[in-house]
Order: structure tokens, then sequence, then C-alpha cells
């Protein structure tokens, strides 16, 4: 079982991508992030989210679903569209790579969401498609520390 | 629009207030680019003291305008980035092409 779990919605329209980021922040600082944490999550759904609407539904309307969970201390998050779906994910996720230069995209999502993330996992299927699942685990703060060799040694935090 | 424009001595200061991300990278793109063509500075000097956040799509969105300048001849910069966007600009390498201040 989660600790928390929350679905969000929304349709594929790039004013929506701030909506997504900030909205998934909220969810995460109930873990306590530090500015920096917080901002990695931040760039991290954004880019996704950004994925999804460019090239997941190329600028047309389309649905983008959400799902936070926390699980301990870290946090999970899946990002998915019905959109088109990747044709080469091993060449989506190198660097620089892009199918839309002239849109000025970067080629950096992928990149971005692995540095800033500890797992990126990416699931597509052609004409289906994709799901993004995330996951980055929120360091304790000194504080606490004490709190879970306690927990750790069998005792209840 | 959160973009502001200062012009001096064929410098073109271009001061943005907000969030950067793809939604927003393409206002941004619009109105400097038009803005260049415009005054045709010798250097464009992004100041990015008020922008909190930055994505990719600011990566994309500085190319371009790099390459513009360059086509005119002139030059870009960036000053007042913070850490957060520091690091996005690291990792694509951009810093060692683009001149970058803190």
């Amino acid at each position: 079982m989660y600790d928390n779990e929350m679905k969000l919605e929304f349709l594929s329209k790039s004013c929506n991508e701030a909506f997504a980021r900030i909205t998934v922040a909220a969810f995460a600082s109930q873990l306590d992030p530090t500015i920096e944490e917080l901002a990695d999550i931040k760039t991290a759904v954004s880019e996704a989210v950004t994925n999804s609407i460019i090239h997941g539904y190329e600028d047309s309307e389309g649905i983008i679903k959400i799902k936070g969970k926390i699980i301990k201390n870290t946090i999970e998050i899946e990002i998915s569209d019905t959109g088109k779906g990747i044709e080469n994910i091993e060449l989506a996720r190198k660097p620089l790579y892009t199918t839309k230069a002239n849109l000025e995209r970067s080629g950096m999502g992928f990149t971005i969401m692995e540095n800033f993330m500890d797992e990126v996992q990416i699931d597509s299927v052609l004409g289906l498609g994709t799901k993004v699942i995330m996951r980055k685990k929120i360091k304790k703060h000194l504080v606490n520390i004490e709190e879970e060799e306690f927990a750790s040694l069998g005792g209840v935090s | 629009m959160n973009i502001n424009f200062i012009k001096q001595d064929k410098q073109l200061i271009v001061e943005i207030t907000e969030e950067i991300d793809h939604h927003v990278a393409e206002k941004i793109r619009r109105k400097v680019d038009d803005e260049i063509t415009r005054y045709m500075p010798r250097k464009t000097i992004f100041d990015f003291s008020r922008v909190t956040f930055m994505d990719s799509a600011g990566i994309g969105m500085i190319i371009g305008r790099y390459k513009m300048m360059k086509l005119i001849g002139g030059s870009l910069e960036i000053v007042n980035i913070s850490q957060t966007v520091r690091r996005i600009l690291e990792m694509s390498g951009i810093d060692r092409i683009i001149p970058m201040a803190s």
C-alpha cells in the first residue's frame, strides 16, 4: 500500500505545463524536500508533460494523466498520454537527439529527467501512447536520522 | 508578457521575469526575434536575474537566439543565472559556447 496517492488529468495545452509541475511539486512537498530537490522534480515533470504535448499529441488536443505516489520517502510520478508513441526509445533518450529541431527543441528532455530523478522508465507503444514513470528518493534531513536509527533497531518512531 | 527590453549603444538587454518552459519560450522567441530584427544589436544580453525556473525549452530558445545573433554578426551573453538554471545550461553544454555570468 502507498502512503499517499494522487491523480491528475488535464488537456494537452502548453499553458498546463506550469500547472502540472506546480501541482506535482505541491504533492511532493509533504516529503519535505530541499529547494533543489523540488526544482529537480518540477523540471522533470515539465519535460515529460511537454513531450506528451508536442510529440505525443503533436499539438492536437488530448488528455495527459499524472499519477503521484509516495512510498516511504520516495516519490513516484507516472505521466501518460494516448498519443502517437515513441518509435525508438533508445534514440529518444540520447542527449541532443530531437525530431523537432524546427521547433527549437534541444533534445535534452529525457537527459534532464534521467539526471534529476533517480529512475526513469519509459513504456511506449506506437499509436497507443507513452508512459513515463520516474522515481526520486527524498533525502531525510539530519534531524530525522536518529529517529530512523531508532526504527531500524526495532523501535517505533 | 513578462519581458522587458532595454536598448542602449547597440546592446539589447532582454530581461525575462517568468518561468521559462515550452509555453513561454515560444512567446519569448517571437518577441525577441522581432526586437533583434528591428534594432539589429551588436550584442544581445539575456538578464536571468528573475528567472526562477527553466527547463530544456530554455536551452532551445537560447541556442536559437545565439544563432540569430551570429547570423547578423553579433554576439549573445547571459547574465545573473541562478544555480538551478546553471545546472540545466551546463547539462546541455551551451555554457561552453555562450558566455555566462552568475
